[in-house]
């Protein structure tokens, strides 16, 4: 039997990090072809009808982008809280929510002019995220209670909750039965940034919270302590990282991110809560922050990538028959391809004492 | 009021109890073996998922039901392998790769499922497991129904959850596991590979998350449906830290669950019209959190889960 040890490398080498997540998604890919051929189809007419079916026209390259604006959002929460260890799986149940306090404040109860209200909107969104997540927070912190599976349990209670509003007390009654919200109103909706397409001011926002992102994470203190504590909590605990506060920070920042993703979903692509406002960016977004190895700028790159997929998949689905659950299969085989790279980035594989069978 | 005591009096109220907790149990005691060996397997949702879609698929292609439990148990087995790999060889983050396992499993169940049935708009049915009458003891009366007329799949979970307890206390290879998950040096020591050993836990423990899923499509519901799953595999791996990683505890958690579960749907139909039906689904999801915060206090996590074993280390 052949048996192996990783070795850790003293210092990865830098072309490795720069290469391997290409190599990821470009093994993800080849194996999703055999996928296709499996499909009946051609894998090469296949991912050409992908391409341009995300990036082919103006009016594709606009519906990417506006695809990849909550993931982005959901990307930066998924980076935000994997970089400290504190395993947020509940973007989806935090961007529900980020939607309702849109719907909350956004549809009447509020009215401020545009400048103002949108801002406003966007603040409500993300203390909707960030404190859906405060309760897990403190169950962590005092009950050590696992927040993985808090965060994913409560995903399912948010969707839930949002259910019960549309059919009843927050049912929109101009919808003609369909569960829907209200409408946002015009000073809260957010305006076109390309005529005649739906891409909306949302994407300017995330990109401009990838920097913020990145600015705090790298050049503050709070950045500096979030690192400390996802590299090894106790060392940081001993040199004077305020543990509790350092979380706290973490869930609030993570959270509100993906509260954000659910305002530029109800103000910006459809302009009210539908009970199908996500088909899971929440969990798109912990793709997309592994693909971008945690790092805020590389998510937007990420984003955009994982929004192509999704938007093309759709295009290629109706020319070439192939389910558009191939997306999703394309998306989790570069989540665990990346995983695998990682491996080969900070580590060495070592052959020894190969065993002869004589 | 006297009608929401009446449900536990029920014969209805404890089979149907029966019924939810079937695959609540397969699903719990596979995560409990994989977690004992030091390996969350995050993997439970979307495992579920594929062996409910492959465990129905079989069947209607043309096999019959105890194919499709050996096919879910096949393709379980063998994204619990490909965990393994992730996690026990390559030492990969045992979070990502589970969550990743669970997006790739269920997103493949449903590709492949869109492929052999594109078309279908209404869910194909299965004739499923039908309930069979145990000889003399399903006519008592109310322990008769209650427990006695299941479906053979019912008593064949039994059965498995049965060997799962002996495998654990009573043989070489529990013990094994069981130290793998506490002090995999001292296993090492001994001579007994701690990544074969790891593997085994996790290949097996995918393989029973994969039945539970089965159960649903083969014997409580004669159709697959996308997302049917719906969370049983995050409420699985709750319980099994409200059962302090203990088989028969989770077994008792799992029944605890399912009757809480069976007793909100019959009073859900009593009060239907007062608290909406969202209130009484999201049950569940939170009793899962409260179970959580109950145990957290006397809870011992096996001391290597999460970590790595890697050769030639030292801890």
């Amino acid at each position: 039997m052949i048996k192996f040890r990783l070795e850790e490398r003293a210092k990865s080498p830098y072309w490795l990090m720069i290469v391997s997540p290409f190599i990821a998604i470009l093994v993800a890919i080849i194996l999703a072809g055999i996928l296709i051929i499996l499909a009946g189809a051609n894998p090469f007419e296949s991912y050409y009808q992908l391409i341009i079916g995300a990036f082919g026209s103006k009016n594709s390259f606009a519906e990417t982008l506006a695809r990849a604006t909550p993931i982005i959002l959901t990307g930066l929460a998924a980076s935000i809280a994997f970089r400290a260890k504190f395993w947020n799986i509940g973007a989806e149940g935090q961007l529900y929510f980020g939607a309702l306090a849109t719907t909350l404040f956004g549809t009447g109860l509020v009215v401020l002019p545009s400048i103002l209200m949108i801002p406003f909107l966007f603040i409500m969104g993300a203390l909707a995220g960030g404190l859906l997540l405060l309760p897990l927070v403190f169950l962590k912190l005092y009950y050590k209670v696992d927040e993985v599976v808090t965060t994913l349990l409560l995903n399912f209670v948010v969707v839930l909750l949002v259910s019960y509003l549309l059919e009843g007390p927050w049912k929109d009654p101009m919808s003609l039965g369909w569960p829907q919200g209200k409408s946002v109103i015009d000073e809260g909706v957010l305006p076109q940034i390309l005529s005649k397409t739906r891409l909306h001011l949302g994407f300017i926002i995330s990109i401009f919270f990838a920097f913020s992102v990145w600015f705090i994470l790298s050049k503050t203190v709070i950045g500096y302590r979030i690192k400390s504590v996802g590299l090894n909590a106790a060392a940081a605990s001993h040199a004077g990282v305020p543990i509790f506060k350092t979380v706290l920070i973490v869930a609030l920042l993570s959270g509100g991110m993906a509260g954000m993703a659910g305002v530029t979903e109800t103000a910006g692509l459809k302009g009210y809560l539908t009970l199908d406002l996500s088909p899971g960016f929440g969990y798109a977004g912990i793709a997309v922050a592994m693909l971008a190895n945690l790092n805020p700028i590389g998510v937007i790159f990420s984003g955009v990538f994982l929004a192509s997929i999704y938007v093309g998949a759709d295009a290629m689905s109706r020319a070439m028959n192939v389910p558009t659950y191939l997306a999703d299969v394309i998306v989790a085989l570069t989540v665990l391809c990346i995983l695998l790279s990682l491996v080969f980035v900070h580590y060495k594989i070592l052959f020894f004492g190969v065993k002869k069978n004589d | 009021m006297i009608e929401f005591i009446e449900i536990i009096f029920t014969a209805g109220f404890w089979a149907a109890t029966i019924r939810i907790a079937c695959p609540l149990i397969l699903a719990t005691i596979g995560e409990v073996l994989c977690e004992r060996a030091g390996v969350l397997n995050l993997g439970i949702e979307g495992i579920m998922s594929i062996g409910a879609m492959v465990g129905w698929m079989t069947v209607f292609l043309g096999a019959d039901l105890y194919t499709g439990i050996l096919a879910a148990l096949i393709i379980g087995g063998l994204f619990g392998l490909l965990h393994a790999i992730f996690t026990v060889y390559l030492g990969a983050s045992q979070h990502v790769t589970g969550i990743g396992i669970t997006m790739l499993a269920s997103s493949l169940g449903f590709f492949c499922f869109k492929l052999i049935l594109p078309a279908s708009t209404t869910p194909p049915k299965i004739k499923p497991f039908q309930p069979i009458d145990i000889p003399f003891l399903s006519e008592l009366p109310f322990l008769g129904p209650a427990f006695f007329q299941h479906t053979p799949f019912t008593y064949l979970a039994i059965l498995v959850v049965i060997i799962a307890f002996w495998l654990m206390n009573s043989t070489p290879l529990g013990l094994s596991i069981k130290m793998a998950g506490e002090n995999p040096m001292a296993l090492e020591a001994q001579g007994i590979d701690v990544f074969l050993v790891r593997t085994i836990a996790v290949v097996l423990g995918s393989a029973l998350m994969a039945v539970g899923g089965a159960y649903l499509t083969l014997s409580a519901f004669d159709a697959f449906y996308f997302g049917m799953i719906n969370g049983r595999g995050w409420i699985a791996i709750a319980l099994v830290i409200f059962a302090s990683w203990k088989p028969e505890r989770a077994l008792l958690g799992a029944l605890l669950f399912a009757g809480l579960d069976a007793y909100q749907v019959r009073a859900q139909q009593l009060a239907g019209a007062v608290i909406p039906y969202q209130f009484f689904l999201m049950l569940p999801f939170l009793l899962s959190i409260v179970a959580m915060v109950i145990a957290a206090k006397r809870t011992r996590y096996p001391k290597a889960l999460l970590i790595p074993f890697r050769r030639g280390e030292r801890h």
